[in-house]
């Protein structure tokens, strides 16, 4: 059996996947990243490793993406996060034309191509606002968690309007409802509209077109894909699980095996993979 | 004697000035705004007239100013902090035509005439990158009380470039450049420009003419004032009231108002049109409808 792995560095978690050349993830592993870049993408390894009774030696090519992806030493390759996201995106959902991935301090939207390629994208990362830190911090305003967010907004009743331009400034914002004797969970729930608003403009700017996945530790929050739905008034996938996470990992893992199947093609024969283009596998 | 009285809650800090019947300030205070803002104003305006001696019924006029000004429950009158922070500076140093005030949640250019009127301002309300807040992240991430940000600044040799943006991004940006191994100073010194870039592109939309007054609580981080006049190419004015300014435009109104109630009655008239124009009341707009 050949194994790949993907290694997403990003700016709040790390995630690292291993893929058998059978398309099964045998191993995850997950972890903050803290600002030793190098020494979490090899801990988010060692993690998903162990997981699948793995050696790094049994590894036939690594690839890393996310914002750390030069500081991972071990890597045989680097991989944008937008390439590792469509092809993650299109291992779920093949029909996937439109991508969100919201993370810990980016929001990017991307348009696909018939074969998976990135054809445009937006992204915001100039701002917190637009991103997981917005939620975050509103939660941390009102003393909860990241971890709560999901339970919290659960029980949510309404929306509480929000007008999130700046992360910063919510916290006055959170306080002046509290204070208004707004309960915690519907202003988590607005915080969440105002997020998934900017997220609509952003895929709007790529002309969003079905089948919409979204992917990013954000969409942990299941009220997430709710609003956006409600929102964009499409239908949108979302992977299993605490899979959204992974998904660029994934694709990264993905890549990894097609950059194998170009560099060694004996090898790759047995992988059983056909028709690749060689351009694809590092677009960008 | 006669006291007029200046209270300015900013979204950080809560500033009272107390003045005399010469313009001159008497007391002074200032306190964390935080949660309760009604009662920030209160507190502050009653420490004030603690540390000046003064009863309450000895001020005649309060105004309110700052964001939370509509929260001075016991105040006259409200005015914007803008025409407060140009008429305190333009009193304070008269030579004063820019006025740079860095608060803790936004920054804002004013310019103004020799009089202390409002040419144009222009300021950031959308975002805290550029303000206090900025500094605020910085010396969290850093773990060093905010009055050593300026002066740790200035031990700098070889800046860092602080490429984020957002106050939120900022925080661990300065954690990765010390986990690259880059010295805080360098790190802090970085940031200081980082603000002040952001607000001369505030100033620039104004015009910049000199001389130009800085005000707010950030005048008081020396890294900023040494950036700002490296900036510049000549130095700002700063004073022991910069970071009071709003206050102190906010109670030379206040006076002003006392002052023109005493106009002998045969003068009353002539006063009345630069009061209106100054307060711009909703009493002012009626009279100009009844003259219509």
């Amino acid at each position: 059996m050949i194994y790949t792995a993907g290694i997403d560095v990003g700016s709040t978690y790390t995630k690292a996947v291993v893929l058998s050349e059978d398309d099964q993830i045998v191993g995850r592993g997950l972890l903050n990243t803290g600002f030793k870049l190098a020494e979490a993408g090899g801990r988010a390894l060692s993690k998903a490793l162990e997981q699948a009774g793995l050696a790094q030696d049994d590894l036939a090519y690594v690839a890393s993406t996310g914002y750390g992806r030069f500081q991972v030493p071990f890597r045989n390759v680097n991989v944008t996060d937008l390439t590792a996201a469509a092809h993650g995106t299109r291992f779920f959902f093949p029909r996937t034309q439109t991508v969100l991935d919201v993370g810990g301090q980016t929001m990017k939207a991307s348009r696909l191509d018939g074969a998976g390629k990135v054809k445009s994208f937006r992204l915001n990362d100039k701002c917190a606002a637009g991103t997981g830190a917005f939620l975050e911090k509103t939660a941390r305003y009102m003393g909860f968690t990241t971890e709560e967010i999901g339970p919290l907004v659960a029980t949510s009743k309404e929306v509480v309007p929000i007008s999130g331009v700046c992360a910063v400034f919510a916290e006055s914002e959170v306080i002046n409802c509290l204070s208004q004797g707004y309960a915690p969970a519907d202003i988590m729930h607005g915080a969440i509209v105002s997020l998934v608003d900017r997220s609509v403009q952003l895929m709007k700017r790529v002309q969003v077109e079905p089948e919409v996945t979204l992917i990013g530790g954000i969409l942990r929050f299941e009220t997430m894909a709710g609003v956006v739905r409600e929102k964009l008034k499409m239908a949108v996938n979302v992977p299993e699980g605490d899979l959204v996470q992974f998904t660029s990992a994934l694709g990264a893992a993905l890549l990894a095996r097609r950059r194998l199947h170009k560099a060694w093609p004996e090898r790759s024969r047995r992988l059983g993979e056909q028709d690749v283009p060689a351009e694809s596998v590092l677009a960008a | 004697m006669a006291y007029a009285a200046g209270v300015d809650v900013g979204s950080t800090q809560t500033k009272a000035i107390i003045l005399n019947e010469n313009r001159q300030i008497v007391s002074r205070s200032l306190i964390d705004t935080g949660a309760n803002v009604v009662l920030a104003a209160e507190n502050a305006y009653a420490e004030a007239l603690k540390n000046g001696d003064i009863r309450e019924e000895e001020v005649q006029y309060v105004v309110g100013t700052g964001y939370g000004r509509y929260k001075v429950t016991f105040g006259d009158t409200q005015i914007t902090e803008i025409s407060c922070h140009g008429r305190g500076s333009v009193h304070m140093f008269p030579g004063t035509r820019t006025v740079v005030d860095m608060g803790g949640q936004d920054t804002k250019a004013i310019r103004v005439n020799a009089r202390g009127e409002i040419i144009d301002f222009c300021m950031n309300d959308k975002c805290a990158a550029g303000t206090g807040r900025f500094l605020g992240a910085a010396a969290t991430a850093l773990e060093i009380p905010l009055t050593e940000l300026g002066p740790t600044a200035l031990r700098a040799d070889k800046p860092v470039k602080i490429s984020t943006t957002c106050t939120v991004f900022a925080e661990s940006e300065v954690i990765s450049w010390l986990g690259k191994g880059k010295k805080i100073e360098d790190i802090l010194l970085g940031v200081h420009q980082s603000i002040v870039s952001r607000s001369l592109g505030l100033m620039r939309r104004v015009g910049i003419e000199s001389e130009v007054t800085f005000t707010g609580g950030v005048a008081l981080n020396v890294g900023v004032v040494h950036v700002l006049n490296e900036a510049l190419g000549f130095p700002v004015n700063v004073g022991a009231e910069s970071h009071f300014m709003g206050a102190v435009g906010a109670a030379l109104f206040a006076m002003d108002r006392i002052l023109s109630r005493r106009v002998p009655a045969g003068a009353a008239r002539a006063c009345e049109v630069p009061d209106q124009r100054e307060w711009g009341s909703a009493s002012a707009g009626v009279r100009v409808e009844e003259a219509a």
